[in-house]
């Protein structure tokens, strides 16, 4: 092992010593020549250019400096420099994000050592935190990566009443740090008739939300004594009570996985008593309550388009993200939790089979960047192409949404991190 | 003159259905893939009764001047979809007594009127081997069904008499799903021996049987179990080999050459490291298309290449929906995904169709729209590999068993409130 070890370091440091060569060489010719250039530009020319902010552009270009959008516009518009590296495609978009999975800590080969996304000692477990679990490396972050999404709203998954919080990351990198974009967004919460299956209690509806509602109210007060003026006043800090007062206070959002529209009603009750942040998610039987999601004024995490008819999930159907679009509703496609066979979904594929149902192919391309960096509350950094945004794209060779389109290239933070065999 | 009444009444009572179910019918106007030919531009299809009489071009076709004619300007017909592997019907299988049920029959647990077969016809599938699942090595008798209208499952399969035809194939499967606890075999190379003491003993039964040239004295005490597997070594019942890992795969080739029996592989995920073997050994391959790989260590390899590269090595290549494992509803997009990762369009499109009915013995009933086979068809919006494209009917044998634009049919293509029972629960790790 060590032999190796040293043999790994000397190989290094040959390379080193070569590429040490070349870099006096560049370095020289730069001082020659080109003495300005010392950042990366590049410039991305699109036959049409969704940029999300405004009308699709046709023949479209967006120059990238370093790791931040540069310019966006029409070829008309902008002269693309000499001296930047250009990548051509018929279809370019934002990098997607997916609104909601559970890729780095549900692992891609479901056995319980690569199974991070619910613990079941407990039903109740906001202080778990995501970035504690997530493994920036596994497969399946680079699988979705390679279908485009490039950032990715993860974490704790359904099936506890709280089952830990979520984060934000970047999904080319390779530690959690280095891909971090919010380390906790959300605290994951379900309803339903899942959490029953995984805890000996709740065993019914009613007990789970009566549990959860004792818990918010220790933690209202918890809340108000963590904010009392006298040291000595303040709580023992509870990691738990923690989580939940940053729910109250709107430290984090309260992302509640609900199905049936008898839990999707019990969901926006909680939020009304406790008026809390909330982001409504799965909401299978949204269909049916159009109105009252409406009025609550949440946006809506949908469940993917093409999730197995049965359970929770039974009355799903195809045409709900068409509805929620029509009626007005923010909502944002989500990969999910699959606990078999695939073992994520890829939104880019869900978002086009609502398309196929009723929604339009603009709002299905907002479902997939915009709208869920809205929601989700990064939308200062990634989900449209704009100046001074996160250089985030992803280049298609036709329609996003079309079966038979390739992605033939990604884009994340400047750099290009697939490029199509 | 009674009796004359009567038969007159009766005339008149059974007339109408007997001239509905011959009548002549001609669809015009649509593009028609017929599968075994060129795809036709302006295509006309005639069908009469339960079977196309004719398909080609407008003007080279005769059509009867009783015909009812069906404008379908625009559309695209293509033969009724043929899934290879399927669970759609509610049925079972074996049960946890044993690792190997060559005995136990689909047919005897599946529900007709299971809305799984409506929403099967709203994806356009017409013909389906239905399977018990893969946590056994051998997990039962499959069943061959045309997606008819039917009280009881006789109706639903191709043959008359289930109990003397054989109507069906048999599932078996290698690799971790059939492993467990006793009875059932706890690693690899138990799983291989314990199905080939079985066959063993299947010879051994089959030359008995022979040796008795039908004197009931002679015969060996009947197990019915045994009698599947004759038909199996006879090569009149087709093996269908759930296998995903390429030494799975070759385990199955290898049992099937020293049996003799006739293999179809199933899934077949690592077929890409595989595939001149697969096409050497001329077994066909039903596969798979999964939106991203894994949810077993199994499955971690899958790629949507397995189509192309099967195709490249010369192999037979169906697609698969192993509902609910994929969505029938969507089991075009399967073909579409093929293209997608390099397969041709004619191959991706016969992998929807005839090449799923070969792994049946079924190709010179369905498959490809031609005079003489059944009228399975579907009509569809547009380019049947185009996400934006529907299905807006599906015809078995004349009969048209889904349109989109009835809202009580359209309602098995959208999904919706109460319209799926849950009955759709995975097979694959709940079975055992």
């Amino acid at each position: 092992m060590l032999n190796l070890i040293q043999h790994i370091q000397e190989f290094k440091l040959l390379k080193i010593s070569a590429m040490k060569k070349r870099i006096t060489l560049f370095v020289f010719a730069l001082l020659v020549g080109l003495s300005t250039v010392t950042q990366a530009q590049m410039a991305v020319q699109a036959d049409t250019l969704y940029t999300m902010e405004g009308d699709k552009i046709v023949n479209g270009i967006v120059l990238i400096t370093n790791d931040k959008i540069e310019a966006v516009g029409s070829a008309s518009e902008i002269d693309i420099p000499s001296d930047y590296e250009t990548h051509q495609a018929s279809v370019v978009t934002p990098g997607l994000v997916d609104a909601h999975s559970v890729v780095g800590l549900a692992g891609i080969n479901n056995r319980d050592d690569d199974q991070n996304q619910l613990e079941t000692s407990d039903p109740i477990q906001p202080e778990l935190r995501a970035i504690d679990a997530y493994n920036a490396r596994e497969q399946l972050v680079k699988f979705v990566l390679d279908k485009g999404v490039t950032t990715t709203h993860t974490g704790h998954g359904p099936g506890a009443l709280a089952s830990g919080q979520t984060m934000i990351a970047k999904t080319p990198y390779n530690t959690v740090e280095d891909a971090l974009v919010d380390s906790a967004t959300t605290v994951a919460f379900t309803l339903g008739s899942t959490v029953g299956r995984n805890f000996e209690s709740p065993g019914t509806s009613a007990k789970g939300i009566s549990m959860l509602r004792q818990k918010f109210i220790d933690a209202q007060e918890y809340l108000e004594k963590r904010q009392a003026d006298d040291p000595e006043k303040r709580p023992a800090k509870d990691l738990k009570m923690e989580a939940l007062a940053d729910v109250l206070s709107g430290e984090l959002t309260a992302l509640i996985t609900a199905q049936r529209s008898n839990d999707i009603m019990s969901a926006l009750r909680l939020q009304e008593e406790f008026g809390f942040d909330m982001i409504l998610d799965g909401a299978a039987e949204a269909y049916l309550l159009i109105d009252e999601i409406k009025k609550a004024g949440v946006p809506v995490i949908i469940h993917p388009t093409m999730v197995r008819t049965y359970g929770d999930t039974q009355n799903a159907s195809f045409t709900t993200a068409g509805k929620l679009a029509e009626a007005g509703i923010p909502f944002a496609f989500q990969s999910g939790f699959e606990s078999y066979v695939p073992k994520t979904r890829i939104i880019l594929y869900e978002a086009a089979i609502a398309t196929g149902y009723g929604l339009n192919r603009e709002k299905a391309l907002h479902a997939l960047t915009k709208a869920p960096a809205e929601i989700l509350g990064i939308s200062n950094r990634v989900g449209s192409l704009a100046e001074g945004k996160d250089a985030d794209l992803v280049l298609f060779d036709g329609d996003p949404l079309e079966y038979t389109t390739h992605i033939s290239s990604v884009i994340v933070d400047g750099k290009v991190v697939k490029e199509k065999k | 003159m009674k009796r004359i009444i009567r038969l007159s009444l009766l005339l008149i009572f059974f007339l109408p259905i007997i001239t509905v179910a011959q009548q002549s019918k001609v669809f015009t106007g649509a593009k028609i893939i017929p599968i075994s030919g060129e795809p036709i531009d302006n295509g006309v299809l005639v069908t009469k009764g339960d079977k196309i009489v004719a398909v080609g071009s407008e003007g080279e076709v005769d059509v009867p001047s009783n015909a009812r004619e069906f404008d379908v300007s625009g559309k695209v017909i293509m033969p009724g979809l043929v899934d290879s592997h399927s669970h759609i019907g509610d049925g079972d299988g074996g049960d946890r007594s044993s690792a190997l049920h060559p005995d136990a029959r689909i047919i005897d647990s599946i529900d007709p009127h299971s809305e799984t077969f409506k929403k099967a016809l709203a994806g356009g599938v017409t013909t389906v081997n239905v399977m018990p699942g893969s946590g056994h090595l051998m997990s039962g008798q499959t069943a061959y069904l045309k997606l008819r209208n039917a009280d009881k499952i006789e109706e639903m399969l191709f043959v008359d008499d289930p109990g003397n035809e054989i109507s069906g194939g048999l599932k078996m499967a290698n690799g971790t799903n059939s492993i467990g606890n006793p009875p059932f075999p706890g690693t690899r190379a138990k799983s291989a021996a314990m199905v080939r003491e079985l066959f063993i003993k299947a010879q051994d039964y089959k030359e008995k049987v022979e040796e008795a040239d039908g004197d009931p004295e002679e015969m060996p005490k009947r197990d019915i179990g045994m009698d599947a597997l004759v038909e199996v070594l006879n090569g009149e019942r087709i093996v269908h080999f759930h296998t995903h890992r390429h030494y799975d795969i070759l385990t199955a080739i290898r049992l099937a050459e020293e049996f003799n029996f006739r293999l179809v592989l199933h899934h077949v995920s690592e077929a890409w490291k595989v595939a001149d073997e697969i096409a050497k050994a001329d077994v066909l391959s039903s596969i798979i298309v999964l939106d991203a790989p894994g949810g077993k260590p199994e499955a971690s390899e899958i790629k949507y290449e397995n189509g192309a590269v099967l195709e490249e090595a010369g192999a037979t290549v169906g697609y698969h929906t192993d509902a609910s494992i994929t969505d029938t509803r969507l089991f075009l997009r399967s073909g579409a995904f093929g293209v997608r990762a390099g397969m041709s369009r004619e191959a991706a499109l016969k992998a929807l169709t005839i090449e799923n009915a070969k792994m049946m013995d079924l190709q010179d009933q369905v498959g490809t729209l031609e005079a003489g086979k059944d009228a399975d068809f579907v009509v569809l919006s547009g380019d049947p590999l185009s996400v934006y494209t529907k299905v807006e009917q599906t015809w078995v044998e004349g009969i048209k068993r889904f349109d989109y634009s009835n809202p009580r049919d359209r309602k098995y293509s959208t999904g919706g409130y109460d319209v799926f029972r849950g009955s759709a629960q995975n097979h694959h790790h709940g079975d055992k």
